[in-house]
């Protein structure tokens, strides 16, 4: 008990991951992949498209098991799915049929809560994300946006100790992005979850994280690990012209680039 | 009814223009279309009809064999006035109706329960699917025979007729439906908390409404179908009955006077199915185009 309270939030050690191709051939997602995440830390994964990426995210949720090495989460292996995790999907996961607090709801309802305290903790939700106004609207009726806060409050609600975020954001325009940025960046402050945000964006990644874990072409494995020593609380649309900012951004790109050019060039030919 | 988008076409209107003028406009726009639209649909069926009539008095078409609209009225008013040959119309007409709907319901359960239990069952599924696509090869009118054979002359065996022709439609659109069902949805739904029967209810079943409610439109008129071929091959009562009775006394106008009252019957059963799935359906985006 002592060793689980104390061991890191998630930890993948030595993973890999194959899976079969619909024609029956093997494909290696991700290769000797090695990651810690500490409690309440808040880390970003970059890499080239479709390196293998949300493949890391599916491993720790229990939706997906690795081939080899191992995935731990709050010092004991993942079997199945684990409640204390929330996932923040990068398409439209609502349900279209439900109203927003409706959705918001689902978790807690799922949970075995009762109605009436499935709903207050909802309206309390929306209230956070700011859409007291639009409990009994449909998720079609809302921008991208408010969707997405939707999706947030969703996820919050039931009070995760781990928050997997896989490019939620890399469907809106960019000021909107930047208000998700500072939207999220509150909530986690208040929730102290651990955080894992994929992305394909490394301004995204630096201004929000603690490390940054640079992931190869496919199959992926870490090429190298920031940590983004920016102070906090950090105000994302201004932290951008900063010289720290500017250097982190610089650094990390020439080594990212690397493998974008890789993939890119294996994608070509 | 319908809220047309009307665009509002570059030039139609000066610079300096009113929000309320453009919206004056528009809705006045939208009011000539919707009568230029029931003025031709009364038009067409007015001069359809005048045209057979026409042609029925003049002996151009054999009114024996085509009757005459004015024929068929007159043939409809004596059955609901005075009752048929076979005795009173309503009481026919109530007996193909009994069929059809319990047909129709006993054969959409079925379908929808084993449509959505199969596509939640991948292993179950690949060992039925080949019976079901041996079963539905059969063109489901010569059973009716069988089943006459078996269930004897009454209800029971055009029930079995209906049941048959729309279990297949709603299954297999079912199935289809719980299939399609969104994938990050479902992760989404499973992270969230919920145990598969919980997934089942909440998220497969309505992500394939609206492909089920695509079959039941359709599959009501299955139903009559069922129940008119089943009347027809061997009853006692019913709209199909009347139908064989006509032919055999080679009264056209009756054949048609029943062919009417099952098409009123048919566009009643859609209409109320539209009315239900709009209220069922009330989350999804309402289309630019509204057709009725």
């Amino acid at each position: 008990m002592a060793q689980e309270k104390s061991a890191p939030a998630i930890e993948l050690i030595n993973v890999s991951r194959r899976f079969l191709s619909p024609t029956g051939k093997s494909l290696t997602a991700i290769r000797d992949f090695t990651m810690t995440v500490e409690r309440g830390e808040f880390v970003a994964v970059v890499g080239p498209t479709g390196c293998g990426k949300s493949t890391t995210l599916n491993l720790v949720t229990g939706l997906a098991s690795p081939s080899a090495g191992e995935v731990r989460v709050m010092g004991a292996p993942v079997k199945g799915i684990d409640s204390r995790i929330g996932f923040v999907f990068q398409s439209d996961a609502l349900f279209p049929w439900r109203t927003v607090i409706e959705n918001v709801m689902a978790g807690p309802l799922f949970r075995g809560k009762a109605k009436a305290e499935a709903t207050a903790a909802a309206r309390d939700w929306l209230a956070r994300v700011g859409l007291a106004r639009f409990e009994h609207h449909y998720p079609h009726q809302l921008s991208g946006g408010m969707r997405k806060r939707v999706a947030l409050a969703q996820t919050f609600i039931n009070g995760p100790e781990i928050l997997l975020m896989d490019e939620p954001f890399s469907a809106l325009d960019v000021q909107t992005r930047v208000l998700m940025h500072e939207e999220l960046l509150r909530l986690w402050s208040e929730a102290r979850a651990s955080v894992v945000f994929v992305t394909h964006d490394l301004e995204e990644a630096i201004a929000l994280a603690d490390k940054v874990y640079v992931l190869t072409a496919g199959p992926a494995t870490v090429k190298s690990v920031y940590t983004i020593d920016l102070p906090r609380p950090r105000v994302v649309a201004d932290i951008r012209y900063e010289q720290s900012f500017i250097d982190y951004s610089r650094t990390i790109w020439a080594d990212l680039k690397e493998e974008v050019e890789t993939s890119y060039a294996r994608a070509a030919a | 009814m319908t809220d047309a988008a009307i665009d509002i076409r570059a030039g139609s209107f000066k610079p300096g223009t009113s929000d309320a003028e453009i919206e004056a406009a528009a809705a006045k726009a939208a009011q000539h279309r919707r009568r230029t639209v029931i003025f031709w649909r009364y038009a067409i069926l007015i001069v359809f009809l005048a045209a057979w009539e026409i042609a029925g008095r003049k002996a151009w078409i054999d009114p024996f064999f085509y009757a005459t609209p004015s024929a068929i009225a007159q043939r409809l008013y004596e059955w609901m006035t005075e009752g048929t040959s076979e005795g009173p119309l309503w009481y026919h007409l109530y007996v193909t109706m009994e069929e059809s709907v319990l047909g129709f319901v006993t054969g959409s359960v079925a379908g929808i329960i084993i449509g959505v239990a199969l596509g939640r069952n991948r292993m179950a599924a690949d060992i039925f699917s080949i019976y079901i696509k041996v079963i539905n090869s059969i063109p489901r009118v010569v059973l009716a025979p069988i089943f006459i054979m078996i269930l004897g002359l009454g209800l029971a065996s055009k029930v079995a007729l209906a049941f048959v022709m729309v279990f297949f439609v709603v299954f297999h659109n079912a199935f289809q439906g719980v299939r399609e069902a969104d994938r990050a949805m479902i992760a989404n739904a499973r992270i969230l908390g919920a145990s598969d029967w919980q997934l089942t209810r909440s998220v497969i079943v309505p992500s394939a409404m609206s492909w089920i409610f695509a079959s039941l439109h359709v599959s009501f008129g299955f139903a009559i179908i069922g129940a008119i071929v089943g009347e027809f091959v061997g009853s006692r009562y019913g709209i199909g009955l009347l139908i064989n009775i006509a032919k055999g006394s080679f009264d056209a106008a009756g054949m048609y006077a029943a062919i009417v009252i099952i098409m009123v019957v048919a566009l009643g059963a859609e209409y109320l199915m539209t009315m239900v799935e709009n209220r069922l359906a009330k989350w999804r985006p309402q289309p630019l185009h509204e057709t009725q």
